[in-house]
């Protein structure tokens, strides 16, 4: 088991500039998500660790040693690719014993090791079949056998269960999230889907463009987003993001959002945690998650009346879109709370689940109140 | 389902205007070719089985006598014959093996992204697109004892390749390798370019080496191509013809066809030439099968 380091780590495609001075640490058995949009460099990176990339910049080292000039063989990592990879002529048993033949293991401790992981993925009665008489799920399940048979010193992999549909998807989290717990493998897991980074991760380390935007527990970066990109990039639905600024009158301050399309009290210390972030009286941008946006259908204190114009319900919950001016915010109600669309309920944005950002270069500006 | 095919014709075409069905359509382009296969090909095929039997010359006129199983008996207990299938078997396999690995190496090097890669490709094709004759005639010249390029280039001084009889057939066989490795290297090259890439990094992660991921990866994938050459070459190699019959008058090139050619149109034993075109015929027909069954089996995978 291993510790892996990037430090300023850097990858050009010709011109294109896929990974920007990345630095990013897994700890020893920690169980890391790249996610990112599609195109974003998170593949590059993950082929980086493994050996498959060279880097063009920076150092990666695993247990302290830099590797970047190992080739893939000696790096001791596994990879499970997002399209399986498995040797199309062998059968399953052939396919996961293929690491352990390749560096010449005897044929008895092959066997046993085999059956072994065979057993702990559950694919004993699968063995003797080729891929192309396998499906999906259960070749993806192979494909992680043989990156499990050699005991790695970590396990890389690149939307593993990407290709399957969404019924075998849940599944599948749930047994790799258990053979992780098994085997105390350092993982790093590459991924587009947050619900996916969500529910595995032990920290979600977020990528955009070839830059690292924010790294931390599913936890921490669904609360604190660090920018506007992790704060639309986690979360569904997605987090209301508008224009605002401060208004004080006296000693009530409040919110108003848009181009003065409405405007939602706050508490009074808001300017001066502004002023304390440094930002002054300016616009910034709000950001706050459908279910940060109260609604009532009764007039109460703090609630400002707006139409209610598009219901989504999904079940569990009814995303609401609120008309606010010429603003758009969702919000999240109980199921078939708000009756009809044009319907008019009253609103509140509770200030613990704000979030403000700097309007030019979408940084947070920290400022948080009680609660969260 | 061809039935369903046939029913597409569009009524507003030129074809439905003229009053054709797509039946009408369907029979002008197979007749034809039906035509030519029965009287070209099946009829012969049939014609000669039956003149197999008989003492049949085309060039004399006496009357034709059916003589059973007596050209058949005659000729596999002949020695010569024997001695004839002995020197095709070696040809063809000092020549099949030879294009086998020249081309799959040829191949292998190719396999790669260089400079002029499409240049040197087609440059390495240029052998198989030419007449065996040309080809024959061509590397009679490069074999010449007093002043050609071969012996001059290894130093072997008037050393007479074509007709010394223990070298003759496998000079033949070289520059049949020279004529159609480029053939292998054909199919070797759309094989080894069809591994998914994905595999050998699979190989890499597993820590395989090189030669086992060769021998593990590339060939098992590359193999139902190879076979497929291998079928084609071995079939061609049994008929050889022109090259040897152009380049040697060695008894020693002498293959089965150039003996049968002799029997026929020298000898003018015609019904004999018939049955051993038959016995020539099912020995192909049987490695074939040999080829094909083990084909299957690597494409099952
Ligand atoms: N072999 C390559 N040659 C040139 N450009 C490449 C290569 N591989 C990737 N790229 C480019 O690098 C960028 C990052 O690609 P990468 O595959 O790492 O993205 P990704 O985050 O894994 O995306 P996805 O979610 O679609 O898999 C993309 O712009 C892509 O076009
Ligand atoms: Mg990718």
């Amino acid at each position: 088991m291993a510790e892996i380091v990037l430090r300023d780590v850097e990858k050009f495609f010709g011109e294109n500039y896929v990974i920007r001075k990345l630095n990013l640490t897994i700890q020893n058995k920690e169980f890391v998500v790249l996610l990112g949009p599609s195109g974003c460099g998170k593949t590059t990176t993950l082929r980086a660790i493994a050996g498959l990339e060279e880097i063009d910049r920076g150092d990666i080292l695993i247990d302290g040693k830099a590797v970047q000039n190992l080739p893939a063989g000696d790096r001791d990592i596994a990879f499970v690719f997002q399209l399986f990879a498995l040797y199309p002529h062998l059968t399953a048993y052939e396919n996961i014993a293929f690491p352990l033949r390749a560096t010449g293991e005897s044929r008895s401790q092959i066997d046993g090791q085999v059956r072994a992981v065979a057993k702990a993925i559950q694919i004993e009665h699968l063995l003797s079949r080729r891929p192309s008489q396998l499906s999906g799920g259960d070749m993806q399940r192979i494909a992680i056998g043989r990156a499990l048979v050699r005991r790695p010193k970590a396990m890389l992999m690149d939307e593993p269960i990407g290709a399957l549909d969404a019924k075998l998807r849940e599944e599948m989290r749930t047994e790799l999230k258990r053979l992780h717990l098994e085997n105390d493998s350092t993982t790093v897991y590459v991924t587009h889907d947050q619900v996916e980074a969500m529910s595995l991760a032990d920290r979600i380390a977020i990528m955009n463009e070839g830059v690292l935007q924010q790294v931390g527990s599913p936890t921490e970066v669904y609360r604190h987003p660090a920018n506007l990109f992790v704060a639309q990039f986690i979360g569904s639905p997605v987090m209301n993001v508008t224009k605002a600024s401060v208004q004080t009158s006296g000693a009530v301050a409040s919110v108003v959002v848009g181009e003065g399309d409405g405007s939602f009290g706050f508490p009074s210390e808001l300017p001066q945690k502004m002023a304390a972030a440094s930002h002054g009286q300016g616009d910034f941008m709000l950001g706050i998650r459908p279910e940060g946006v109260l609604v009532s259908r009764q007039q109460a204190p703090g609630y400002v009346p707006v139409e209610a114009h598009i219901i989504e319900p999904l079940g569990a919950y009814d995303i609401v879109d609120l008309k606010v001016g010429r603003q758009f915010i969702r919000a999240r109600t109980a199921s078939g709370y708000v009756g009809k669309p044009g319907e008019t309920v009253y609103a509140r944005l509770d200030e613990s689940q704000t979030h403000f950002f700097h309007p030019a270069t979408g940084e947070s500006l920290n400022i948080s109140f009680g609660g969260a | 389902m061809a039935t369903a095919v046939m029913n597409r014709l569009d009524p507003r075409s030129r074809a439905a205007a003229r009053g054709w069905s797509d039946l009408t359509i369907r029979n002008v382009f197979i007749i034809p070719t039906i035509v030519f296969l029965i009287v070209f090909n099946i009829f012969p095929l049939i014609y000669s089985l039956g003149y197999s039997f008989t003492d049949f010359s085309a060039a004399s006129n006496e009357p034709v006598q059916f003589v059973g199983l007596q050209n058949y008996r005659d000729l596999l207990t002949d020695e010569n014959i024997w001695s004839n299938f002995v020197i095709t078997a070696k040809y063809v396999i000092v020549s099949v093996a030879g294009q086998m690995l020249v081309g799959f190496g040829l191949a292998l090097l190719l396999n790669r992204s260089f400079a002029f890669k499409g240049l040197v490709t087609t440059l390495l094709l240029l052998p198989m697109m030419m007449s065996a004759a040309v080809v024959g005639l061509f590397w009679r010249l490069l074999y010449s004892p007093s002043w050609g390029p071969i012996n001059y280039i290894f130093g072997l001084g008037d050393f007479a390749w074509l007709s010394d009889p223990d070298t003759a057939l496998y000079a033949v066989a070289i520059t049949d390798i020279w004529m159609w490795a480029p053939f292998v290297m054909l199919l070797s090259l759309a094989g080894l370019s069809a591994v998914p890439k994905h595999l050998y990094e699979a190989a890499a992660i597993d820590r395989a080496g090189s030669w086992y991921t060769f021998t593990r990866i590339t060939l098992p994938l590359v193999s139902p191509l190879l076979m497929i050459a291998l079928i084609f070459r071995t079939m061609e190699a049994f008929k050889t013809f022109d090259i040897a019959y152009i380049m040697s008058t060695q008894p020693t090139t002498e293959l089965i066809s150039i003996r049968l050619y002799k029997q026929a149109f020298q000898q003018w034993d015609t019904g004999k030439s018939c049955a051993l075109a038959y016995i020539v015929l099912i020995m192909v027909l049987a490695i074939t099968n040999m080829y094909v069954k083990y084909l299957n089996r690597a494409k099952e995978r």
